[in-house]
């Protein structure tokens, strides 16, 4: 058998497969982050709440109401989308020309709000999501056996995180987008409604986090602090990416997913750390980002 | 306006002396002047740079280890370990501080949280620091080897000179030429690039500073209570002081004083209360501020009182 | 500016003064049989976050049961329970505890929940000669390095979980061990004390992998344990990450040709994770609710209180109560020092223990038990979650004396 470093090359690739369904969730959450961002220059600290509640509400739906995982796939994006719609209008509007800051404290205070309801309810011990019946079983492919439903993540992530991309960088209503990210004023004076713009970009954004929430709820125990946990590490997966184009963050997720796969194999104490290690280097050789454009 | 900050200062000596012969318990108001000097310290950057730290627990945190380990294992008097912890969270300020202001906003938020996050995990990891048990029995010991300290009033006095000269410290800074630069930068910072000034070295040094300043309320924390846990280099904590700084007023001086002994008292009066409820009400303190009270109370009082002041 | 400095001045006394006024409530405390007319116990638990299951407001629950069962008066004076969430910040703890003692007149705290509120909280009653039993908390240390005369360690330690399970599960015939272990001091600990079990009891430790705390993703470190071959994986990790890590390895199908023996898995994690995951792991109980009559009668009375069956740790602070309670009325005074010493004189029975004694060092030995988690079939009603598969004596389960690193005890 081959080595690489002293590890079996099937170990070798089958942690890189890991580490691939863990970029996944990093892609479509810095996605997320990234479209948010791009117009309304706001990051949303609560987006690691709403993956927690998009996982929650699958998790309600199939236990109180009998919504098996395929509806609640289609569903639970809508609804999380529909409530960040909402906090934009309410809340967030009255932000606007202030300090971004104030964006981020405010979704902060969102964020321990949501949690702190959901351990009030739930405890924190969890809740478990059973893998829908047609993902059960494993995979062989060839060198390890990937359980089915961890293919499943990389695929419809993938799906997902590829039609955003088409959709801003090759459809007009993208590119009306992109204009209004530039100059809100400009398109505002050809007549776009760019206040709905904002708010159904942020509910798109938000949308992604619970749709995230929902892919991982059989895949991990469905707890209140799993959005926590996960969030500061996608931060610094938004760093690393710069949020200056879609693909790059999508890229930047798959990647350090990859790099903390391998980290757990050579190093695993490393890898909770590695990311940020990452990050570091990159600050100093390249501030931007390694697809950011200087601001 | 200059000539009033020597008076705030010894309104807050007089106060601070006065206050544990009204009654009050004096750990209670140790703890609060530790987390009062922790906000000023943060305020620094917030306030007076216009740079939100979001990872200023490590300072904090650190610092504490640091002192608790050499006063409990290497029998260092109290003093030199309040110096010693500073120091090195000063060191880590310039560390974590250098990468961070490489960019800024937003980022700069979030750079600082990620590179706390990762002290966190390191502070997790060592053996030294004991994990989730924390370091447990760090004595008080002796001032300069010969002042008991084991008398909770006796240590309250020298936490409240430690107290005030902290901020005797960053009001003369904030008056300070260097402190009108840091106010221009917080302003309009390409300007002040244009003008000349070395905006980088500024604000690094402003960072430095302020993680030094949390980093001596830290181990004065640890003396105080005798222990250190992974709860002070949390990204909670982080998070408790922007709230601090935020509910008292950010950019005044006061504000952040203030803003700790509300939150610091809110926590022990809801301990028995509400239970389960602390996060949701500390997340709506927050709300709460951002949108109705952006000023914080002392910033609101201070505008209503004087219309035409700018700052207190 | 005159009229600003005082109205300033008036913010921040007023401030104070308001902040703190909770504090103000003097409290006149006299030594006596029973000093200031009351005995009080106080519950410092965790009522929000990571162990509020495990103790939280069930643990209130069953100190007040206990008091109840008590008849509420203990030699004519009556008992009160207090109780306070620590919000797992030691430093809240030890101020809730420090104002208990000083301004309340609290006799005892108990169930001290997280490691280290429970040390700090140690520290502290030590200082004020006051008496803590610690019951939701695990750390060995409580009886070793941080040990105080004034200290009982109740229902369990991380010692005699790993121990248990280790050394019992080798015992039985499984022989080969690799470790899935949390990377810091806590996993390494229990790590190491299974391993040593392991060892003594003739088997063999294959290899382990470190994870960090909170991992997200669990598959990794399971793909290599499955590698290992080895006959059972230990798992040295407790709350999400053990979880996670058994929802993982059911998901990769470790569990089939290996069995996976957790060394610090509590009935609210198996309840958390459902039998269809869980069955199958071994793991060790101070106490379980349907062992026996009497534990099913407390289980019961608890389940129509609180709509969970209680977990050891509640059920300790039950007993522990008791305990307590019963020594004052021995000893006549609500005096520490004498009632600690009756407390270590006096053999423990009821639903909780049999037979049980609170060592020298503070460690209260009691028999524990090694279980296995049921097979959804098996499982008749709600919360039969294990089969009792082994009685491990108490003196076999905790760390023997002549380990023991704790000052005191060893002097005396």
């Amino acid at each position: 058998m081959t080595d690489i470093f002293g590890i079996p090359l099937q170990a070798f690739l089958g942690q890189l497969a890991l580490g691939l369904v863990n970029g996944s969730f990093y892609a479509v959450l810095s996605l997320g982050l990234a479209v948010i961002f791009g117009l309304l220059n706001l990051i949303n600290f609560a987006h690691g709440a709403i993956y927690m509640l998009g996982a929650f509400l699958a998790w309600m739906g199939l236990t109180w109401l009998g919504v098996n995982y395929w509806w609640s796939l289609l569903l639970v994006p809508l609804v999380t989308a529909g409530a960040g719609m909402i906090l934009e209008r309410s809340l967030l509007r009255r932000l606007y020309g202030l300090d971004p800051l104030y964006g981020l404290l405010l979704t902060f205070g969102l964020a321990l709000i949501i949690e702190g309801l959901f351990r009030q309810m739930f405890g924190v011990s969890g809740q478990p999501y059973p893998v829908p019946d047609a993902l059960r079983g494993a995979t062989n492919l060839g060198f390890m056996l990937l359980p089915t439903y961890r293919l499943w993540v990389v695929a419809a992530s993938l799906v997902v995180c590829a039609s955003t991309w088409f959709v801003i960088e090759r459809t007009s209503l993208g590119a009306l987008l992109r204009a209004a990210t530039e100059n809100p004023k400009l398109v505002q004076a050809f007549g776009v409604n760019v206040p709905l713009m904002i708010m159904l970009t942020f509910g798109f954004g938000v949308g992604l986090a619970g749709f995230a929430g929902v892919l991982a709820a059989p895949a991990t125990q469905v707890s209140p602090l799993m959005g926590s946990h996960l969030i500061i590490t996608v931060f610094a997966v938004v760093v690393i990416g710069g949020m200056g184009s879609i693909l790059g963050s999508v890229l930047t997720g798959l990647g350090l997913g990859l790099v903390e796969g391998l980290a757990k194999v050579f190093y695993a104490p490393a890898s909770s750390t590695v990311v940020f290690v990452i990050m570091a280097l990159v600050l100093i050789v390249r501030p931007a980002g390694l697809f950011g454009r200087d601001k | 306006m200059k000539n009033r900050m020597p008076i705030v200062l010894l309104v807050l000596a007089v106060l601070g002396c006065l206050a544990p012969l009204a009654g009050l318990y004096p750990v209670f108001l140790m703890k609060g002047l530790c987390f009062a000097l922790f906000a000023c310290a943060f305020n620094l950057l917030i306030g007076y740079t216009g740079l939100l730290s979001f990872g200023h627990a490590a300072f904090f945190g650190t610092a504490g280890y640091v002192a608790g380990h050499f006063v409990k294992v290497w029998g260092w008097s109290p003093e030199l370990g309040i110096i010693l912890g500073a120091a090195t969270s000063a060191g880590l300020g310039w560390l974590i501080g250098g990468l961070a202001i490489r960019r800024q906003g937003i980022y700069f938020a979030m750079i600082t949280l990620a590179l706390s996050q990762m002290l966190y995990f390191v502070c997790l990891q060592v053996p030294v620091t004991g994990a989730e048990d924390g370091m447990q029995g760090i004595p008080r010991g002796h001032l300069f080897g010969f002042i008991d300290l084991s008398s909770d009033l006796t240590l309250y006095y020298v936490v409240l000179a430690i107290f005030l000269a902290g901020y005797g410290l960053l009001q003369r800074v904030v008056n300070s030429p260097f402190g009108q630069v840091l106010k221009a930068i917080r302003e309009n910072e390409s300007r002040v690039l244009s003008l000349g000034y070395d905006v980088d070295r500024h604000k690094l040094l402003a960072f430095v500073l302020s993680a030094g300043l949390a980093g001596v309320a830290g181990a004065t924390k640890t003396i105080v209570l005798g222990f250190e846990t992974l709860t002070d280099v949390s990204w909670e904590m982080s998070g408790e002081v922007v709230l601090m700084t935020l509910v008292g007023g950010m950019g005044t001086l006061l504000g952040p004083v203030v803003g700790a002994f509300v939150i610091v008292s809110l926590q022990n009066y809801l301990a028995d209360k509400v239970g389960a409820w602390v996060q949701v009400i500390i997340g709506s303190a927050f709300v709460l501020c951002v949108l109705a009270l952006r000023k914080g109370i002392v910033g609101t009082i201070a505008a209503r009182l004087q219309p035409k002041a700018i700052n207190a | 500016m005159k009229q600003a400095n005082k109205m300033k001045l008036s913010l921040v006394a007023g401030l104070l003064l308001s902040g703190i006024s909770g504090f103000a409530a003097a409290a006149d405390k006299d030594a006596g049989g029973i000093s200031d007319g009351a005995v009080k116990i106080g519950v410092l638990t965790d009522m929000s976050g990571l162990y509020a299951d495990l103790g939280g407001r069930g643990s209130v629950e069953a100190a007040k049961m206990a008091v109840e069962d008590f008849g509420g008066k203990v030699l004519g004076k009556p008992i009160e329970v207090l109780s306070a969430d620590h919000q797992n910040k030691a430093d809240i703890g030890a101020n809730i505890a420090r104002e208990w003692y000083d301004r309340q007149g609290v006799d005892m705290i108990t169930d001290a929940m997280n490691s280290a509120v429970a040390l700090a909280t140690a520290k502290l009653t030590a200082e004020k000669k006051r008496i803590l039993i610690a019951n939701g908390a695990g750390s060995t240390k409580l009886t070793n390095e941080e040990c105080t005369p004034y200290t009982v360690h109740y229902a369990y330690d991380t010692y005699a979980m790993a121990k248990g399970t280790a050394g019992t599960v080798a015992k039985q015939g499984g022989k080969s061990w690799y470790f899935l272990t949390a990377d810091y001091a806590f996993g390494q600990s229990l790590q190491a004390d299974a391993a040593k079990a392991v060892k003594a009891a003739g088997g063999e430790v294959l290899g382990e992998v470190k994870h960090p705390l909170n991992a997200a993703d669990f598959s990794s470190f399971i793909l290599q344990a499955q590698a290992s071959k080895a006959k059972v994986v230990g798992l040295a990790d407790a709350g999400g990450d053990i979880v996670n890590a058994i929802k993982a390895a059911n998901e990769f199908g470790l569990t089939k040709d290996q069995t996976l023996a957790g060394l610090l898995v509590m009935i609210t994690d198996v309840n958390s994770l459902g039998l269809p995951t869980a069955q199958g792991l071994l793991l060790t109980e101070g106490w379980y609710w349907d062992l026996n009559d009497e534990t099913r009668k407390f289980g019961k009375r608890f389940f129509e209180k609180m709509k969970k069956m209680p977990t050891m740790v509640q059920a300790g602070v039950y007993s522990a109560t008791t305990t307590y309670l019963k020594a004052i009325q021995a000893a006549g005074t609500d005096n520490a020092d004498a009632v600690m010493a009756e407390m270590k004189k006096t053999k423990i029975n009821d639903m909780f223990a049999k037979n049980g004694h609170v060592r020298q060092d503070g460690r209260m030995v009691h028999d524990m038990y090694l279980m296995q988690v049921k097979k959804p079939a098996e499982s008749k009603y709600p919360w039969d979650y294990y089969n009792v598969k082994a009685t491990i004596p108490g003196d076999e389960a905790y760390q023997p004396m002549s380990e023991s690193r704790c000052a005191f005890a060893k002097k005396s």
